[in-house]
Order: C-alpha cells, then sequence, then structure tokens
C-alpha cells in the first residue's frame, strides 16, 4: 500500500540515480584499466618521437604545437593579422608566454 | 525520529502531488536544469581528462627544446649550434629535430611531417598517423604523392601506418627519413628545425636553460614542464568562446530559476493561505517547498551528469567535436581514460543544486508569514 505514495516512487527513482551515479565511477574505473594500454601506446610514441603536444588542433601551426608557439602568434602574417582561427577562442595562451621564465633577461651576454 | 521520518515523507507526497498539477511546466524545467548541468559537466570532464591525457603521455617530450628566433619568427637552426650547446656542463644528450608543417591542397588539411630518428623509413617510403590514414583512404603498401614547396612532385609508398590508439599525438604525422624531409623542403644541409636536449641533473634544467640563452641570445628555450604547464591550462574554463556561450545559458538559467523561484504565482500563493489556514505552520510551509527544490535542483543533477559522463566517456565527447574542430580539416578520433575530480563534481554539485535550494526560500517565507486571509486574495 505504501509503495503506491510518491513519496516511495520518489525514493526509487532518487535510488536508481544514485546507483547509476555511483556506478559512473566504477565504470571510469574499468575503463582507465580498459584504456590504459591505449595511452601507453601513445605515452611510448612521444617519447620514440620526440612530440610535444597533441594533435587536437591542427588549423593553425600555433595551435597543432601549442607548447611551441611563439611569441608573436596572434600577429603571425603582418601586425595587423590578429588572431582568427577558432581554436585560437577556445584555448588560453601558452604558460610559458603568461608566465615565461625571464631565461633571457636572467643571462649575460657574451663579450 | 520515525516521527520526523513520517513527517517527511507526508510533505514529500504532498510537494510531488503539488509538482504533478503543473507537470509541464516542472519537467520542462527540470529538463532545462539538467542540459545545463549536461553541458557544464561534460565541459569539466572532458578538459580534466585531457589534461590527465597530456601529463601522462607528454611526461617523456624532450627535457628542453631550443628554438632559434629571427625577427620574433621561429627560424632554422644554422651548422654550428649543436656543437655549442653540446659543450655546455649539463647538457647530456644534443639532437637535431627535423619537422614542418605541410598544408595538403587536395583535401584542404596540414600534416606535420617529422624526421623519425628510431626506425626511419627506407628511402621513399612513408610512415603516416591513423587520421591521415583514414582521410586519405590509404593503407599499408599505398602510394601517396604531394607537392613540395618547390614545385615538384614527391610520390611515397605508405610503409606502416600508425597505431589506432596513438591518434590523439599522431593523427597528422608524416614520419620519413631525413634525406627525403631535406629533399622534399628543400631543406638545407646541416640546418635543423628545433635542438631538443636533455639535462643530466634534472635540479638543474632551469640553470642550463639560463646558460643556453646566454650563450645563444637568439635562441628560446622550452623546458619540458612549461610544456606540460601549457596542457594543464588548457581549454582554461575562465577563458574562451565555451565559457561566452555557457555564461549566456547559465545566466538564462539563472533567470529562469530566480523567475520560478523567487516570484510564486497567484496559484502557489493561494495554495500557501489554503495551507496556512488549515492549520500548516510557517516551519511546514518552507520545509515543504524545500524538499521541492531540492527534488528538481538533484534530479537534474543526477540527470545532466550521467548524460554528461556517457558523451564524453563513452561518445568521446562527439558533440564537442564540431567546435573543437573549428576550421581544421584532421581532427583525431580518441578515447580518453576517464579522470573524474570528486571536487570538481562537488563544486559543480554545489553551484547547481545549492542556489536554486535558497532561491526559493526568501519568497516562500514572506508568503508564508502573511495572513491567510491577505495571501488568497493575492
Amino acid at each position: 500500500m505504501t509503495s503506491a505514495r510518491p513519496s516511495g516512487l520518489a525514493a526509487g527513482v532518487f535510488a536508481l540515480l544514485i546507483v547509476l551515479f555511483l556506478a559512473s565511477f566504477a565504470d571510469a574505473r574499468r575503463l582507465a584499466h580498459k584504456r590504459a594500454g591505449e595511452q601507453a601506446v601513445r605515452a611510448a610514441l612521444a617519447a620514440k618521437l620526440q612530440l610535444t603536444d597533441l594533435a587536437l588542433f591542427t588549423e593553425a601551426r600555433y595551435t597543432r604545437h601549442l607548447s611551441l608557439a611563439d611569441l608573436h602568434s596572434a600577429a603571425q602574417d603582418h601586425p595587423l593579422s590578429l588572431e582568427h582561427f577558432p581554436s585560437g577562442s577556445l584555448i588560453p595562451p601558452p604558460a610559458h608566454l603568461r608566465s615565461h621564465a625571464p631565461l633571457d633577461r636572467q643571462a649575460t651576454l657574451p663579450d | 525520529m520515525r516521527l520526523w521520518i513520517a513527517k517527511q515523507r507526508y510533505l514529500i507526497d504532498f510537494t510531488l502531488a503539488s509538482l504533478a498539477r503543473r507537470k509541464t511546466k516542472n519537467i520542462g524545467l527540470v529538463l532545462v536544469f539538467a542540459l545545463l548541468v549536461f553541458a557544464l559537466a561534460s565541459v569539466t570532464l572532458l578538459t580534466s581528462a585531457l589534461r590527465q591525457e597530456a601529463a601522462r603521455v607528454l611526461a617523456d617530450s624532450p627535457e628542453v627544446l631550443l628554438q632559434r628566433m629571427v625577427a620574433g619568427r621561429h627560424d632554422l637552426i644554422p651548422p654550428g649550434y649543436i656543437e655549442r650547446i653540446g659543450r655546455i656542463r649539463g647538457v647530456q644528450q644534443v639532437e637535431g629535430r627535423l619537422w614542418g608543417y605541410y598544408y595538403d591542397a587536395v583535401v584542404k588539411a596540414n600534416y606535420t611531417f617529422q624526421v623519425s630518428r628510431e626506425n626511419p623509413p627506407p628511402p621513399g617510403r612513408i610512415v603516416v598517423g591513423p587520421g591521415l590514414a583514414r582521410f586519405r583512404g590509404v593503407q599499408t603498401g599505398n602510394v601517396l604523392s604531394f607537392r613540395s614547396y618547390s614545385g615538384k612532385l614527391f610520390t611515397f609508398t605508405v610503409d606502416a601506418v600508425l597505431p589506432a590508439e596513438s591518434e590523439l599525438v599522431s593523427a597528422d604525422l608524416v614520419l620519413l627519413n631525413e634525406a627525403d624531409f631535406r629533399a622534399f623542403f628543400d631543406y638545407p644541409a646541416g640546418h635543423f628545425t628545433d635542438i631538443a636536449l636533455s639535462v643530466a641533473n634534472p635540479q638543474e634544467v632551469r640553470t642550463v636553460a639560463t646558460k643556453l640563452a646566454a650563450a645563444l641570445p637568439d635562441s628560446r628555450p622550452i623546458l619540458r614542464e612549461e610544456v606540460l604547464r601549457t596542457y594543464q591550462s588548457i581549454f582554461d574554463w575562465r577563458e574562451g568562446i565555451a565559457l561566452a556561450l555557457l555564461s549566456a545559458a547559465i545566466l538564462a538559467f539563472a533567470i529562469l530559476a530566480w523567475d520560478k523561484a523567487s516570484g510564486l504565482s497567484a496559484e502557489e500563493k493561494r495554495e500557501i493561505g489554503i495551507l496556512k489556514a488549515i492549520g500548516w505552520e510557517t516551519g511546514d510551509v518552507i520545509r515543504m517547498k524545500l524538499w521541492e527544490s531540492m527534488l528538481v535542483a538533484l534530479a537534474a543533477f543526477l540527470i545532466g551528469y550521467l548524460a554528461a559522463y556517457v558523451h564524453v566517456f563513452h561518445f568521446s565527447a562527439a558533440l564537442f567535436a564540431p567546435v573543437l574542430k573549428g576550421w581544421a580539416v584532421l581532427y583525431p578520433s580518441f578515447t580518453l581514460l576517464p579522470a573524474i575530480d570528486g571536487l570538481q563534481i562537488a563544486t559543480l554539485l554545489f553551484f547547481t543544486v545549492f542556489p536554486y535550494a535558497v532561491a526559493v526560500l526568501v519568497p516562500i517565507w514572506r508568503a508564508a508569514i502573511t495572513d491567510p486571509d491577505a495571501v488568497m486574495r493575492g
């Protein structure tokens, strides 16, 4: 009789959702275990070929090799050629351009 | 305790019956709310998985990369640089890298040509990335022709296709041997694209980089930690179009939620008036409405999060592909290792469920403390 009450029904629905929510963590562990081998293939290839970047955005050289982007990427073709590739608006400038270690300033110029 | 539970159950029964009376409106609200959670959770899950992926995959990338800059542009490393770098104390291994970009006008895609140092393909043969192979429809043994920048046509035989699992790092790669690379790009002898070097003592990487910058003032050293840091901040959620679009969606939802939660409809006000008139206490009315907002918000969160999980890890974030792809023709097909950050999920839960649950409190309290007669008359 009580199971026909709306609160019982809601409890059932929420119990199911919470079980699925917890199951997503278990599934994540399962997938991580299953896909670890694929990641190892990527890591091995990156180490072998000395790769520095993910091939996520192939549209421009400074998005293909994000970490190698030079300091003038935004105005790459002429001084007023501003960033126009879509992926450039999805990703922030490389970390070393934002907090670049001022190695050139620390260095003393040779005689 | 039992009494308390029984009371809450009756409150929930009443709340659900009340929600069911405005079925379409409330189902719509849960769906829109779930859609917002789905978008936010998808971005969160995808970015945290990509960050972890980059950290693991690029962990063995070159310790220091040295580029040469001329007039603000990346330029070729002339002969003699490698020998000079080799003489710097602390530098263990120096290797000139040869790579470059090629625009394939046939399919309007950009490729990365690179010389493979270990096991280079024999002359006239290339190893291609799985993305390129799929896109050009080639397999081992097929022939690919590229018109070089000098106008000459070069024909290569595909020696092998890189493993499909490596697509995230190799989709657009074309590996070839040094002689073919130099001939294809008309690369001057003794010149390199950049220099990869390793340092004997990892603690000394910065010192060595400083020495490099001093010895070769026109060079720019890029440290491995900078490469990794670049990918740690990839898709920084504070920046970019993703947030601009999402913030509009969040704002629209905030207005909807605020309207729903704060502006009580005449019908709801009448309901509260009647409840008060038949003897409900202010606390009971508030509790009932709190249950209502909690049920709506929690259901939306759970549905939205589960959909996002399936979308990102079982369907490779397919809905985001057109956005990530941009103008690029080649886009890697990849599966990511799930990396769920508990704190991020808790933050998402807090920022979606909590504000909605709290937003209902003030108007309900205001209506609940007013004289039932006045409330019912509106």
